[in-house]
C-alpha cells in the first residue's frame, strides 16, 4: 500500500452576480469589470458592470415588493434583519477577507468593521417596531375629532452606497441601507464601484434572511449609469446620496438632485468623504425616508 | 325658489381700515420704497376694482432684506426662547385683537366670503402663532436632539388662496425656533402680509426678524435662488416647486414644499348620505375650490352613485354665489382672471373628452370673477378633470365598487396631499386610511386643519411637514 499522493488543489473562485429581485442575474449587458485589491491592485474578481437596463429592472422588483414589506409587521421586519445579522456573523471571516482587500487594511482592522457592521444590523432591527413611537404623535386639535399622525414608509430608495472613509465597504452600506429598509422602504443600491465584493456578497446574506426577493437590490458598476438613472426614475421615491463623490458630471449631487427634481423626490445629501462609518447612528438616518401620515377621526356617540 | 329668501348682510367695507393707494416692502423693521420703479395692482376679483399699487421687487430689493435678516438673525437666534415666544404670543393676541378687520381686508383681496376668513381663516392664523409661540422655550423637549439650533435665514413664498393662514404658517414655526425670515405674499394677495407688518411693530418684533417683499413670480425666483438664504419654504404650485428644488440642487439649503393635490373623497354604500354630501360640498367648495387639499375627486360607490348625485344636486341647488363680504355668501370670486381662464379651460376639457357637466341655476354677478359650483359625471380615470389640478370649484365624480378599487383609483395620481373617507366601518376607515398614499386623511370629515395637525403631501405634493411638533423639523438643523 502506497501513501495517497497530495494532489495540487485549485480553489473555487465565486462568480460575483447582481442581485436584483432576491435572484442573482449577471448583468444584462454581459459585461464585467474588474475589481482589484486596494492596496497592491492585484486582480481580485470580475465584477458585473450593471447597467441602466440592470437598474431600471431593479426599480421594478423594488416596486413589487414594496406593497408587501411596508405592509409587513415591524416585528417581522426586525426579526429579519436580525436574521440577517447572523447570517452576517456567520460569514464574518469572509467579510474580514473582502473588506480588507476592499478597503487596503489587514485583517485584524478589518474584523471590527465587519462585527460593527453586524451590530449595526442588530440596532437597526431594534428599531423597526420603535420608530413609530418616536416619530409619530397623537395632535390635541381644538376640536373633538382623534388625530393620530403615523410615520409611514416613503417608497422606492435609491441608494448611493458609500465610497469612501472609514469601514465604507461594508459597514458603511450597512449604515445607509439597514435604515432605509428597516422603515418598510425598499432599496436599490448602487454599490461602490472600486470596492463592491463585499456589497454583492450582502445579497447572499440578505438571500437567507427570508427577506422577500426585491426590498433590497445590488447593482454593481459605473456610479455615472446607474445613480442618473436611478435619480431620474419616475417610479423612485427618494434617493439617499451618502456616496456621492463626484463634483461635477453625471454623477455629481447637482446634476443627481436636479434630474430628482422632476418627480420631487426627497433627497438625502452627500456624506461627507472622510465619514467615519463606525461613528454611532443616531436617528438621522432612521428618520429620513418617512412620510408623516394624519389622520382625523371624529369623536361622538 | 327657495323656500325663503335671505336679506342681503354685508360686513362694512371700511371694517378693513385704510388700504394705501401704494405700498412698498417691510424691510428691517421699516415700509421702504423699492429700489425699482415697477408697480402692480391688486384688485378685489368681486368687483374687479383697484385696491391698492404695491412694489415689484427687484433684485436689490431682495438683497436688502436678507441682509436685514441675516444681521437680525444673530441677535434673534441668541434670545432665550422664553422670550421669542412672548414676541409671538404678543402677535397671536393683537392678531385676535385685530381679527375683523384681517377678516374683511381678506375678503376684499382674496374674493373668499367673510364666513370663511372670519370662522375659519383668522382664527386659525391667532392659533397656529400661539401654538409656536409656546415652543419657543421648549424645542429641546421635541425629539430633534437636546440642542436644536435654527438654521437661519428663511426665504418664504406662499400663495393667494389663504393669504394670511399661509404665512402664519411659515412665520410662526420658523420665529419659534430662531430663523429670520423674508416672505414674499402673492401677487394676487399682498395686502394681509402688508398689514401683519404693522402688527409686527405694534408687538415690537425687533427690525429685520420680519421682512416682506411684495413682487411676482420673478420676486420670488430671485429670492428663492438668493446666495444668502439658508433655507426655503414654499407652498404653491408643484410646477414652481420642481423649479425651486432645482435652483437648490447641490446646495447646503434646506427646503420644504408643500404643493398641488388631487384628493380622492371616497364615499361608501354605507355612509350617511347627507352627512357625506355636507362633506363633499365642504371638500370641494370650501374657498371656492381654491385649496391645495381640495376633495375634488369623488369616489363614490356604483350602488350609491344615484342617491348621492341627487342629494348632492339638491345641496349645491342651495349654495349662495355672490358677494364676498354677505355674512350668507357660500361661495365667493374666483381669486384672478388667470385663475378663472384655467378653470374654464379644465371644464371645457371636460365636456370636450365627454364628461357630463352640471351646475345649479345661478345668477353671477355681471363684474368680477365668477363661476359657478360644478359637478362632472361620468368621469373616466384618464381625463384631464380626474387628472389635473383645477383649483377651483369644480368636482369630478368617479365610480368604484370594492374597498381595493378605490384604493387604487385614489392612490392614481402623481399627488398625495390628502384624502377623505365616508363610512359607518371603523375597520375599513382603518384599511382605508392605511392603505392611502395621502398626508392627511379625513374620515367621515373633511378640510379639517388645527396647528397642532402635521400637514404635507406624499410624492409629488412636496415634502415637509407644517404644523404640530412635525412642523419645527423644518426649521431646525438636526
Amino acid at each position: 500500500m502506497s501513501e495517497p499522493t497530495t494532489a495540487l488543489r485549485l480553489d473555487v473562485y465565486k462568480t460575483y452576480k447582481l442581485f436584483v429581485g432576491g435572484k442573482f442575474p449577471r448583468s444584462e449587458s454581459g459585461r464585467v469589470y474588474e475589481v482589484t485589491d486596494r492596496k497592491s491592485g492585484e486582480w481580485l474578481a470580475n465584477a458585473p458592470q450593471g447597467t441602466r437596463k440592470d437598474t431600471r429592472d431593479a426599480v421594478s422588483a423594488a416596486r413589487k415588493a414594496f406593497g408587501g414589506w411596508s405592509g409587513a409587521t415591524a416585528y417581522n421586519r426586525g426579526q429579519i434583519l436580525y436574521r440577517a445579522a447572523e447570517m452576517l456573523q456567520g460569514r464574518r471571516e469572509q467579510y474580514i477577507a473582502e473588506v480588507a482587500l476592499s478597503e487596503g487594511l489587514t485583517a485584524k482592522k478589518a474584523a471590527p468593521l465587519v462585527d460593527a457592521a453586524v451590530d449595526r444590523l442588530v440596532w437597526y432591527a431594534g428599531w423597526t417596531d420603535k420608530v413609530a413611537q418616536i416619530a409619530g404623535n397623537a395632535n390635541p386639535v381644538a376640536g373633538p375629532y382623534f388625530n393620530l399622525s403615523t410615520p409611514e414608509p416613503t417608497g422606492v430608495v435609491g441608494v448611493v452606497a458609500p465610497q469612501s472613509g472609514h469601514g465604507f465597504s461594508l459597514l458603511g452600506l450597512v449604515s445607509v441601507l439597514a435604515p432605509v429598509v428597516a422603515t418598510g422602504n425598499t432599496a436599490v443600491v448602487a454599490l461602490a464601484p472600486g470596492a463592491p465584493l463585499p456589497g454583492l456578497s450582502l445579497g447572499e446574506v440578505l438571500a437567507t434572511s427570508d427577506l422577500p426577493g426585491g426590498v433590497v437590490n445590488l447593482i454593481s458598476g459605473r456610479t455615472e449609469d446607474i445613480a442618473p438613472t436611478l435619480a431620474s426614475h419616475a417610479d423612485v421615491n427618494a434617493l439617499d446620496l451618502s456616496g456621492v463623490v463626484a463634483d461635477e458630471g453625471p454623477a455629481s449631487a447637482k446634476s443627481l438632485e436636479t434630474a430628482a427634481a422632476d418627480t420631487l423626490k426627497r433627497v438625502l445629501r452627500p456624506e461627507s468623504a472622510s465619514y467615519d462609518w463606525t461613528t454611532a447612528p443616531g436617528t438621522d438616518r432612521l428618520l429620513t425616508f418617512l412620510e408623516t401620515k394624519t389622520v382625523w377621526h371624529p369623536m361622538g356617540m | 325658489m327657495a323656500l325663503f329668501d335671505y336679506a342681503p348682510a354685508p360686513e362694512s367695507r371700511a371694517a378693513a381700515g385704510d388700504i394705501a393707494s401704494t405700498y412698498g416692502h417691510f424691510i428691517d423693521g421699516e415700509f421702504v420704497e423699492s429700489t425699482g420703479s415697477e408697480a402692480l395692482k391688486t384688485i378685489d376679483p368681486s368687483t374687479e376694482e383697484v385696491l391698492a399699487e404695491f412694489a415689484q421687487g427687484t433684485e436689490a430689493d431682495v438683497d436688502r432684506a436678507v441682509a436685514a435678516a441675516r444681521k437680525a438673525f444673530t441677535s434673534w437666534s441668541a434670545l432665550p426662547g422664553a422670550e421669542r415666544g412672548k414676541y409671538l404670543f404678543r402677535i397671536a393676541r393683537i392678531i385676535q385683537e385685530r381679527s375683523r378687520e384681517l377678516a374683511v381686508l381678506e375678503s376684499i383681496d382674496n374674493g373668499k366670503p367673510i364666513k370663511e376668513t372670519r370662522d375659519v381663516d383668522l382664527p386659525l392664523v391667532a392659533a397656529h402663532f400661539f401654538y409656536y409661540a409656546g415652543w419657543a422655550d421648549k424645542l429641546e423637549f421635541a425629539g430633534y436632539g437636546s440642542n436644536p439650533r435654527p438654521v437661519g435665514v428663511a426665504a418664504q413664498v406662499i400663495p393667494w388662496n389663504f393669504p394670511l393662514l399661509m404665512l402664519a404658517w411659515k412665520i410662526a414655526p420658523a420665529l419659534a425656533t430662531g430663523n429670520t425670515v423674508v416672505l414674499k405674499p402673492a401677487e394676487t394677495t399682498p395686502l394681509t402680509a402688508l398689514r401683519f407688518a404693522e402688527i409686527c411693530r405694534q408687538a415690537g418684533l425687533p427690525k429685520g426678524v420680519v421682512n416682506i417683499i411684495t413682487g411676482d413670480g420673478r420676486t420670488g425666483a430671485a429670492l428663492t435662488a438668493h446666495p444668502e438664504i439658508d433655507k426655503v419654504a414654499f407652498t404653491g404650485s408643484t410646477e414652481v416647486g420642481r423649479a425651486i428644488a432645482r435652483t437648490l440642487a447641490g446646495t447646503t439649503k434646506r427646503l420644504s414644499l408643500e404643493l398641488g393635490g388631487k384628493a380622492a373623497n371616497i364615499v361608501f354604500d354605507d355612509a350617511p348620505i347627507d352627512q357625506a354630501v355636507e362633506g363633499i360640498v365642504d371638500g370641494i367648495f370650501f374657498n371656492q375650490g381654491h385649496v391645495c387639499c381640495a376633495g375634488s375627486r369623488l369616489l363614490v360607490q356604483e350602488s350609491v352613485h344615484d342617491d348621492v348625485m341627487d342629494a348632492l344636486k339638491r345641496r349645491m341647488s342651495t349654495l349662495r354665489v355672490g358677494d364676498p363680504l354677505d355674512k350668507n355668501t357660500d361661495i365667493g370670486a374666483i381669486n384672478s382672471a388667470a385663475q378663472l381662464a384655467r378653470i374654464q379651460e379644465l371644464t371645457a376639457a371636460g365636456e370636450a373628452e365627454g364628461a357630463e357637466r352640471w351646475s345649479p341655476a345661478c345668477e353671477l354677478p355681471s363684474a368680477g370673477y365668477w363661476f359657478a359650483p360644478t359637478v362632472f359625471s361620468n368621469v373616466s380615470a384618464t381625463h384631464r378633470i380626474a387628472r389635473e389640478e383645477i383649483f377651483g370649484p369644480v368636482l369630478s365624480v368617479l365610480t368604484f365598487r370594492t374597498p381595493e378599487e378605490a384604493v387604487a383609483k385614489a392612490n392614481n395620481t402623481p399627488y398625495g396631499l390628502s384624502a377623505g373617507i365616508w363610512t359607518e366601518k371603523g375597520s375599513r376607515i382603518l384599511w382605508m386610511a392605511s392603505k392611502l398614499r395621502a398626508g392627511v386623511v379625513w374620515s367621515n370629515t373633511f378640510n379639517k386643519f388645527d396647528p397642532t395637525s402635521p400637514f404635507g403631501g406624499y410624492k409629488e405634493s412636496g415634502y415637509g411637514r407644517e404644523g404640530g411638533r412635525h412642523g419645527l423639523e423644518a426649521y431646525l438643523d438636526v
